[in-house]
């Protein structure tokens, strides 16, 4: 189909944009592992560096207060998330104003929710923590599950409905045991998506979070970390989240084929 | 009448939850915006257009500006290299084409901080790129690359560059090859090829790239702060100030309401283009 020259081209062009997107993490994971910790020299191979973070007792915490809120925004994001996308795709007929709704929590800039959150949560008086968190991830992770799970209804085969609901099945039964089972690699991957992005999440969670440390979560840790300098330390935990998120959606991918959002 | 009101009934949750967590709350800032910031940083519930004008006075005006030049040359340069690599992942044999996007695409899900962060690793004053230099013999004070607006354009465009290839596959891989052989085979050149047959066809999955990439970067605050170094202020530093330092969240409300605005001037211009396009094909086609 294309010449050779241009072949190599497109080889040379793939390695450019490849080596540019992964070198940078490389030498992250790399570095994470060099005994003295420093960019200037490779002094050995060690795991120092991760003990130390076990060692550390804000990280546990904020790492522990980042999966509880993962998990909580997880599950009702699902659910709400998976019967968002049932119900749309039986309608079928849905108003634009309802597509936009469901697809702008997917492109609205995070400071611009933050802040009409922090605001809306502020001024209805409501203390601020893990729980404001919780619901505020929601609303993002709800729109991505329900994206992956239209993607796998579009193809669904609605005959197996109308067959439950023939042979006299409740509908939520019929919801229950044929409409979820058929859909769950789908549910899965949703979730493990939603799981991703939200202990990936920082700037959503750094406005709603409230005042003082409890409430903190491990991006934010990240983050004050950072703007500390750059210290070996960083490296591993960078290293381990980077990890966790690609194995949830390495794993979200092989459950649903190519049934992330936009692919 | 009841078949029509049970996909209603399982919509209702997830739609309450969006109606109260997303649309009031933006509402709000909408609000927000035209009311007068109290003596002590509180907000007073009188009505004034004060922080609308703020935003146009040449103070912040300029940030904003600034702001946008940033966004759209980051845009332009992602652009540029995401469109390559999606045209080059599109040239590759049919069965590697998805393991190829998988990867092109694997860092924009990993941790925007993470990502952010390496890019300090390699530009800051004793970063890799730094020793590098040494090593290859350069000698005295190297500038400083971190803390510099190119900083920011770089973590900008290595942070965005996955969703500008994404955006553009889907129109490449959908290219009928044989509309490119016709125009060959017909006398036109490659790069006239190229010009006039290809880039329209694909145009709107590069209108997509730019503005959310545009859109993206213009609101962001955590490039800025880390790649910028303190004294660096891009809109979304500014937001930030106004909400959790200055406390003057009326004018923050009127600064993110001028933000909502631009995007959403953005999303339909981007529209037009695919609507444009699409039009284009069907009288081709």
């Amino acid at each position: 189909m294309v010449d050779r020259t241009t072949f190599r081209l497109m080889l040379l062009i793939l390695g450019v944009v490849f080596a540019f997107l992964y070198i940078p993490i490389s030498v992250l994971v790399g570095l994470s592992f060099n005994e003295g910790g420093l960019p200037t020299a490779w002094t050995g191979f060690s795991v120092k560096w991760y003990a130390a973070l076990l060692a550390n007792d804000d990280i546990l915490h904020a790492a522990g207060n980042t999966l509880v809120v993962a998990l909580f925004s997880t599950v009702l994001a699902t659910v709400l998330g998976t019967l968002l996308a049932i119900g749309v795709e039986i309608r079928r007929r849905n108003g634009k104003w309802l597509e936009t709704v469901i697809f702008a929590p997917m492109i609205i800039p995070d400071i611009v929710l933050a802040i009409a959150l922090l605001s809306f949560f502020s001024l209805l008086g409501v203390k601020m923590g893990l729980h404001t968190i919780i619901v505020s991830h929601v609303v993002f992770n709800l729109a991505f599950v329900c994206a992956v799970v239209r993607a796998r209804l579009k193809s669904f085969d609605w005959s197996i409905v109308e067959a439950s609901t023939d042979l006299g099945a409740p509908v939520l039964t019929t919801l229950r045991r044929v409409v979820v089972p058929v859909l769950m690699p789908a549910i899965i991957a949703g979730a493990l998506l939603a799981f991703t992005l939200s202990v990936d999440e920082f700037i959503i969670a750094f406005f709603t979070a409230g005042a003082g440390r409890s409430s903190i979560t491990l991006p934010m840790q990240i983050y004050a970390m950072i703007r500390f300098g750059v210290t070996p330390e960083i490296n591993a935990l960078a290293t381990i989240v980077m990890s966790v998120s690609v194995c949830a959606l390495a794993l979200s991918q092989r459950l649903n084929k190519g049934g992330l959002p936009g692919q | 009448m009841s078949t029509d009101r049970r996909p209603l009934l399982l919509m209702s949750p997830a739609l309450l939850w969006l109606f109260g967590l997303m649309v009031v709350p933006c509402l709000l800032i909408l609000v927000l915006a035209f009311f007068r910031r109290g003596i002590y940083g509180g907000i007073e519930y009188t009505w004034t257009f004060e922080n609308i004008a703020l935003v146009f006075d040449p103070l912040y005006f300029q940030i904003f500006m600034k702001s946008a030049g940033i966004a759209g040359l980051s845009a332009a340069i992602a652009c540029v290299l995401g469109y390559a690599a999606a045209y080059a992942i599109a040239a590759m044999p049919r069965r590697n084409q998805p393991l190829l996007l998988f990867f092109a695409v694997l860092p924009f899900w990993s941790n925007y901080l993470v990502r952010t962060y390496a890019w300090i690793v390699l530009l800051n004053r004793e970063g890799l790129i730094v020793n590098f230099a040494r090593w290859l013999g350069f000698e005295g004070e190297l500038p400083s690359m971190l803390y510099t607006e190119q900083a920011v354009v770089i973590g900008l465009v290595y942070n965005y560059l996955p969703f500008v290839i994404l955006s553009c596959y889907a129109p490449l891989s959908r290219l009928n090859s044989e509309v490119t052989e016709a125009s060959l085979d017909l006398g036109a050149s490659r790069w006239t090829t190229f010009r006039r047959i290809v880039l329209p066809m694909t145009v709107p999955g590069l209108a997509t790239g730019f503005v959310f990439v545009f859109v993206l970067s213009i609101g962001n605050f955590v490039t800025p702060a880390l790649l910028g170094g303190g004294q660096f202020q891009m809109i979304g530093n500014l937001v930030y100030a106004q909400f959790l330092t200055a406390n003057d969240w009326p004018f923050g409300a009127a600064l993110s309401m001028v933000l909502i605005l631009v995007m959403l001037g953005l999303l339909m211009v981007q529209a037009v283009v695919a609507e444009r396009a699409s039009g284009a094909r069907s009288e081709n086609g």
